[in-house]
């Protein structure tokens, strides 16, 4: 049948997880650009209903598959199993995922499992007669590159925050798919799930990120950085360093073991903007870094660095910022 | 207890030296290798994990070119016992399927009671080749761990496997495949005792006949991706520099947030 398929990722409350309906959007797009091919979201789940009437209203049609083993197990690989048997029986072109965890799973034993190529990590997608081409950022974001699909099909995997998602004009239907054959992979369980300690606000969607390196000295240092996220109503954001010193989660980091963001503002305390962080945050619409080198890298691709005391500097700040709130 | 830890050569991402080949892709006779950042990370468990049970070995194993074996030399630095490299002049400009594929057929020729891999390489940074070997040789896969504890009496593992709002803890009978992360813990600097002792670990060849896998199959030729086009990123504006007291820096910071509305 052809046609452009997004996979609608749920999220832990059983919602449709925000990365899939950026997925969507740009689905939409690259169908228009290939001359109206049809768009199809694929939701698997222990109960797909909510998520996919969510993700209808960026597609024309949703299909959902019950499985009720993804509820308390992990789902990439079940997901991956059942994708396959609809790939086999209807023949898409193209299957478009996110590239977080689940999207990633998913991807990488969906393209083992039917032979098709994976096109990871786009930062847009445009196509073409001859397929999708998809860009990506490589070298630390010193390169841009497009792909394409020798045989214009396959799988791509598109990166967090690459688009800004827009519901269509319509919403779509959606439909129960009828999926058989038996699950060939060891089921994994999850045997329990223990609720993160920190309850620091979530940086995959922030508007605004104040980070904090090295430079902060320390977790009594963070506490700066946390209070200026707060009057900024942003999150806390941090470089490996300072996450392998413990001065805060691993969840909140940046860069390229960490994760990458796009936010508004990215308030950069005390961090040199090594090419490890930059590729993480080198796309956010407006950097400001505070660091007492001026010749620190941050200071090539910042819009505004202060050269300075980062405690003087920010407590500064934070006084003007409450100073204008309050 | 044995462990294979998948491990890849990458370029350096702090040389600055990558590049690409007249294909396209990326050339890795001409890029500065390191072993992939993530990879280090579960290699440092595994090492962690025998030293703990006083016994076992930990296998790397790694398709590349010829070449890699000064790569892997420093991975065996660290302790691991020994290395086996895929490599074959066929396997140049391999895709993931290729890859995928290549390191399934070579996990069937080894033993093993688990497999670590690094959740993705700062290369492609595709993240898609654990769960794709995981799907081709049907162990069990448990990814994005931040804590691997293997339990050898019980023939199980346990994972803690990072999520958007804290933890799954997985539980797998061994053998199985788990893909790590950072969360694991900051990998050793080999030791002069290590490094001396890496010389003469042992690095077995395999290529693609003793894997059996037709070289159509894999490589350039095999690809079912291609580099189309690049180009240079668009450059950001200048940077304004700050030099005042920090009041009227902070003044001058408020300004720049108001003129683009983020406050």
């Amino acid at each position: 049948m052809g046609g452009i398929w997004v996979h609608g990722e749920l999220a832990a409350d059983g919602s449709l997880a925000k990365l899939s309906t950026e997925v969507a959007t740009l689905a939409r797009v690259l169908a228009a650009d290939s001359g109206g091919s049809e768009v199809t979201g694929i939701v698997i789940g222990a109960d797909p209903s909510g998520a996919a009437k969510e993700l209808a209203a960026y597609v024309p049609a949703v299909w959902t598959v019950t499985e009720p083993l993804t509820g308390d197990h992990a789902g990439g690989m079940i997901a991956a199993q059942r994708m396959a048997a609809l790939v086999e029986a209807h023949d898409p072109d193209v299957i478009v995922a996110g590239a977080g965890p689940e999207g990633r799973d998913l991807a990488g034993a969906l393209s083992a499992l039917t032979g098709r190529g994976v096109l990871a990590n786009a930062t847009a997608v445009r196509g073409t007669p001859d397929g999708p081409i998809a860009t990506h950022s490589v070298f630390g974001g010193k390169l841009i590159t497009d792909s394409a699909f020798v045989d214009g099909r396959g799988i791509i995997t598109v990166r967090p925050n690459s688009v800004t998602a827009e519901p269509a004009d319509k919403a779509g239907t959606v439909e129960a798919a009828a999926v058989s054959g038996e699950l060939e992979q060891p089921a994994v369980p999850i045997v329990d799930r223990i609720e993160a300690a920190t309850k620091a606000a979530s940086i995959d969607d922030a508007r605004i990120i104040v980070a904090g390196g090295r430079g902060v000295g320390g977790p009594d240092g963070f506490k700066l950085i946390e209070d200026l996220a707060k009057v900024l109503g942003g999150a806390v954001g941090a470089t490996r360093a300072a996450v392998d010193s413990g001065w805060i989660p691993y969840s909140q980091q940046i860069g390229q073991t960490g994760k990458i963001v796009k936010p508004q503002l990215y308030l950069a305390m005390g961090i040199s903007g090594a090419i490890q962080h930059k590729v993480g945050m080198q796309t956010a619409s407006t950097i400001i870094a505070v660091n007492r080198d001026p010749d620190s890298p941050i200071a090539d691709f910042a819009d505004m660095i202060v050269i300075g005391d980062l405690v003087a500097v920010g407590n500064a700040l934070l006084a003007q910022l409450r100073g204008r709130s309050g | 207890m044995r462990i294979v830890v998948l491990t890849k050569p990458v370029p350096d991402p702090a040389s600055g030296g990558e590049r690409l080949g007249p294909d396209g892709r990326l050339d890795r006779a001409n890029s500065p290798a390191v072993v992939n950042g993530n990879d280090e990370y579960v290699l440092e468990k595994a090492l962690k994990l025998i030293e703990a049970a006083g016994e076992g070995e930990v296998i790397l194993l790694s398709m590349a070119p010829a070449t890699a074996p000064e790569t892997m030399r420093r991975a065996l630095a660290m302790g691991a016992t020994k290395g086996v490299l895929v490599t074959d002049p066929a396997l140049e400009g391999s895709d993931t399927v290729a890859t995928t594929r290549v390191l399934a057929a070579a996990l069937k020729t080894l033993e093993f009671d688990l497999v670590f891999a690094g959740v993705d390489t700062s290369d492609g940074v595709a993240g898609v080749v654990p769960p794709g070997v995981a799907a081709l040789t049907g162990l069990p896969f448990l990814s994005y761990a931040a804590t691997i504890e293997p339990d050898a009496a019980a023939r199980s593992v346990r994972v803690q496997r990072i999520t958007p709002t804290g933890y799954d803890v997985l539980e797998a009978p061994m053998p199985a495949l788990i893909s790590g992360t950072q969360a694991l813990g900051e990998p050793r600097y080999p030791s002069l005792k290590g490094i001396m002792a890496a010389r003469s670990k042992e690095i077995t060849t395999l290529s693609l006949a003793d894997l059996e896998i037709e070289s159509d199959a894999v490589g350039l030729k095999g690809a079912a991706t291609k580099v189309v086009d690049s180009r240079k990123p668009e450059p950001r504006g200048a940077t304004k520099v700050v030099r005042e007291e920090p009041d009227e820096a902070a003044r001058q910071v408020v300004a720049l947030l108001t003129e683009r509305r983020l406050i």
